[in-house]
C-alpha cells in the first residue's frame, strides 16, 4: 500500500475530522478566490490541526490504543518484511499438510544481520482476510512457526517474531488438530532455543496465540499496540457479563505498551508516526527496524548458553505473590 | 424388665421416631448424591468409597485436590511444598467485586489457599513430585501463584531427580491478574523444558475440565498425557466455538474418549486404575543420574506433531 492513500479516521479523531473538513472548505474557497487573509487563516488552521492531533494522541485512553492497533489500514507483517528486505525469501508450509496464511515466515537480511522471521498476518481486503483467517492462525500455523524456530536454532540465526493477532482461533478444526498442544510446544521450544529471540508486538497481542510466537529474550511493542491475556470483549463478557464494558476491561487489564513497559513485562516501546503506524508505513518500518537491529546487536554478544539463561530468567521472575511466613 | 415395661418402652420409642423431623434439604443432599449422568440416587458415603465414581454408569465426579492426593499417595506420605504462597492484587482489579474479595470467597468455598496443591509423596513406595489442581478454587484458574507453584515443583523434581505428575483441572488463565497470568504459561513451559532436558519423566493427567491457558501450556507437555473418562479437555470452550462457527458441536467433542481417538492423549484411565498406571509408568522410566542423560538431547528439537 502506498503512503498517499486516504487515512480512515477513528471515532476518537472526530474533532480532527471536523477541523480537516473546515480546512478543505477554506482551501476550495481560496482556490476560487485568492485572498491573503484567507491564506493566513488556513496556515493557522493547519497548525491548530497538528496541535490538536498531538494533544489527542498524548491523551489516548486504552480503548483508543486498541482502536489504532486494530485499524484496518495498520501495516501488517508482510508490509514490514517487504520494507526491511525487498528480496526476502518466503518459506511456506508446516511439512505436515498445510501452509497457514495467518502465519508468515521467511529469511530476511536486516541491516547486515541475517535472521529468520515469522509473523502473524491479517488480510487487507475481504478475500485476504478470509485466507488469513483475520490473523488467527490454526494449529498448522503454530507448527509452521515451530519448524522455523528449529531452522533458526540449527543455523545459529537470530529469530524475529512479529505479533499482530486477535488470538488463537476458537474453531472446530483448530481443536481437532490440537491447538493447545501446538501452542504449548512452541512455548517450550522457544524457551530452549540457543539463538537470540526478539518479539515485536505490532498490533494486537491476543492471548495464547500471541505468546505462541512471543517467548523471547526481549519484547518490543509499538506505541499503540496492546497485549493481553484475553480480548477486552471476552473479558467484558465473562467478568462483567456486558458488551458495554469493553472500555473498562481495556483499562482494567493494563494492556497498553506503556503500562506493560512500566510493569517490566516488555523491554521497549517503539514510537509510531503521529497518528499511528498506518499514517506512514515507511517511517514505522524504519523505526522498528532500528530498534530490532539495536537489540539484536546486543543479544548477539551473548553465548548460546547465556541467551537461553537470560530468556529463562526473564520468565522465571514474572509473577506477583506474597510468601507468607510458615508457622 | 417385665413384658409390660418392654411394651411401654417400645411405644415410647416409636412415638419418638414418629415425631422425628424430616431431613432438611441440606441433610438430604449430604446423605444422597444424584449421578449427573444416569440420575441414579447414590449414597454419598458409598460414592466416596468408590473414589467418586458412579458404580452404575462409571461417571467420574469432579474431585478436590485433597481427595485426589488421598487417592494417589501412599498413606501419610504427602508432604506439601510452597503452601505459603498467596496471591497479590497486582492490577487492583475490580469487576463486579474486588479481586481480593473473590480470592477470599474462593478460599472459603474450597477450603484451599490456591488452585493447586504441590508437594511430594510416595506412590506404592516410589517417590514422585505431585501437583493437583482444584477446580473449586476460582475455577482452577492459573495466576501467579499457580504458575509459581508448578514451576517450583518442576525445579524440585529436577534437583531431586523425581518424576513429576501434574493433575490438571482448570478453566484457564486468571484474568484478574492480566498479562501476569498469561506469562505463567511461558514460565511453567520453560521450567518443563529444563526438566525435559534433564531426561526426567513428566506425566500429565487431565481431569474434568481442563481448558485454556493450562491446556495450552504444562498440561499438554507431558511425556505421557492421561485423561480421566468423560473429562472435557480443550483450548477454547465449547460455547465460544459454537458462537464463532454458528453451529452445534457433536456431544463427544472435546471429551477424553474423543481426544483419544484423535491422538491427543495417550490413554484414558479410570480413576480406580490411575494410581497403578502412574506407578507402572514411573518404574518403567527410572531417573537418569544428573548429567547421565543421552548426549545432545538438549540440542534436539522434537519431531513435530
Ligand atoms: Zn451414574
Amino acid at each position: 500500500m502506498d503512503n498517499n492513500r486516504k487515512v480512515v479516521p477513528l471515532e476518537f479523531e472526530q474533532p480532527l475530522s471536523l477541523l480537516s473538513q473546515q480546512i478543505d472548505a477554506l482551501e476550495r474557497q481560496l482556490a476560487d478566490n485568492p485572498h491573503v487573509e484567507l491564506e493566513a487563516d488556513i496556515v493557522q488552521l493547519h497548525e491548530q490541526y497538528i496541535q490538536l492531533k498531538r494533544s489527542l494522541y498524548a491523551n489516548l485512553r486504552p480503548i483508543d490504543h486498541l482502536a489504532i492497533a486494530r485499524h484496518g489500514q495498520r501495516p501488517y507483517t508482510r508490509d514490514y518484511f517487504e520494507r526491511w528486505d525487498p528480496d526476502w525469501i518466503e518459506i511456506h508450509g508446516d511439512r505436515h499438510g498445510a501452509d497457514d496464511q495467518a502465519m508468515v515466515g521467511g529469511l530476511l537480511c536486516m541491516g547486515d544481520i541475517n535472521v529468520v522471521a515469522v509473523g502473524t498476518q491479517k488480510g487487507r481486503n475481504l478475500r485476504d482476510k478470509q485466507q488469513c483467517n483475520f490473523g488467527m492462525p490454526q494449529p498448522e500455523g503454530y507448527r509452521k512457526a515451530l519448524r522455523l524456530f528449529a531452522h533458526a536454532d540449527k543455523f545459529g540465526l537470530p529469530l524475529v517474531c512479529l505479533i499482530d493477532t486477535p488470538g488463537a482461533y476458537p474453531g472446530m478444526n483448530a481443536e481437532e488438530h490440537n491447538q493447545a498442544q501446538a501452542i504449548a510446544m512452541n512455548l517450550r521450544e522457544l524457551a530452549r532455543l540457543s539463538v537470540p529471540v526478539l518479539a515485536v508486538i505490532t498490533g494486537e497481542g491476543g492471548s495464547g496465540g500471541a505468546l505462541a510466537i512471543g517467548v523471547s529474550n526481549r519484547i518490543l511493542m509499538l506505541e499503540h499496540s496492546v497485549y493481553s491475556v484475553i480480548s477486552p470483549e471476552g473479558c467484558a463478557s465473562i467478568l462483567w457479563r456486558s458488551a458495554d464494558k469493553v472500555a473498562t476491561a481495556c483499562q482494567s487489564m493494563k494492556m497498553t505498551a506503556r503500562e506493560l513497559l512500566a510493569s517490566g513485562i516488555i523491554e521497549e516501546v517503539v514510537e509510531e508516526p503521529l497518528g499511528g503506524a498506518h499514517c506512514d508505513y515507511d517511517l514505522a518500518a524504519r523505526k522498528i527496524k532500528e530498534a530490532i537491529v539495536k537489540h539484536l546487536n546486543l543479544l548477539m554478544k551473548l553465548s548460546a548458553a547465556e541467551l537461553k539463561q537470560q530468556r529463562f530468567s526473564k520468565y522465571r521472575k514474572i509473577g506477583c505473590f506474597t510468601e507468607l511466613p510458615v508457622c | 424388665m417385665d413384658l409390660k415395661e418392654w411394651f411401654a418402652n417400645r411405644r415410647k420409642g416409636r412415638e419418638a421416631a414418629e415425631v422425628k423431623q424430616p431431613l432438611t434439604t441440606e441433610e438430604y443432599c449430604a446423605l444422597w448424591t444424584q449421578c449427573f449422568q444416569c440420575r441414579e440416587l447414590l449414597y454419598t458415603s458409598d460414592l466416596r468409597a468408590n473414589l467418586q465414581v458412579c458404580p452404575k454408569c462409571q461417571y467420574h465426579f469432579r474431585i478436590g485436590a485433597r481427595q485426589r492426593i488421598d487417592q494417589l499417595a501412599d498413606q501419610d506420605s504427602w508432604s506439601e511444598l510452597a503452601g505459603n504462597l498467596a496471591s497479590d492484587d497486582p492490577l487492583g482489579f475490580f469487576d463486579t467485586d474486588s479481586y481480593p474479595n473473590r480470592l477470599a470467597e474462593a478460599a472459603h468455598k474450597s477450603g484451599l489457599s490456591e488452585a493447586v496443591l504441590t508437594g511430594t509423596c510416595l506412590v506404592k513406595q516410589e517417590k514422585i513430585a505431585l501437583a493437583v489442581m482444584d477446580f473449586s478454587y476460582f475455577g482452577g484458574s492459573m495466576g501467579s501463584v499457580v504458575g509459581e507453584k508448578v514451576t517450583r515443583l518442576a525445579e524440585h523434581a529436577a534437583s531431586e531427580r523425581l518424576p513429576l505428575v501434574v493433575v490438571a483441572s482448570s478453566g484457564g488463565a486468571r484474568m484478574q491478574e492480566g498479562i501476569l497470568s498469561l506469562m505463567q504459561m511461558a514460565k511453567t513451559s520453560a521450567a518443563l523444558a529444563a526438566l525435559h532436558d534433564e531426561g526426567l519423566l513428566y506425566i500429565s493427567v487431565l481431569t474434568e475440565p481442563t481448558f485454556g491457558g493450562v491446556t495450552a501450556s504444562f498440561a499438554m507437555l507431558g511425556d505421557f498425557i492421561i485423561a480421566e473418562p468423560g473429562a472435557r479437555i480443550g483450548f477454547a470452550g465449547r460455547r465460544v466455538i459454537e458462537q464463532t462457527i454458528h453451529q452445534k458441536l457433536p456431544n463427544e467433542f472435546q471429551t477424553a474418549e474423543h481426544l483419544l481417538k484423535q491422538g491427543h492423549v495417550d490413554m484414558v484411565v479410570e480413576r480406580a486404575k490411575l494410581k497403578d498406571t502412574v506407578y507402572r509408568l514411573v518404574v518403567f522410566h527410572p531417573a537418569p543420574h544428573k548429567g547421565a542423560r543421552r548426549p545432545d538431547s538438549s540440542k534436539r528439537l522434537p519431531v513435530l506433531g
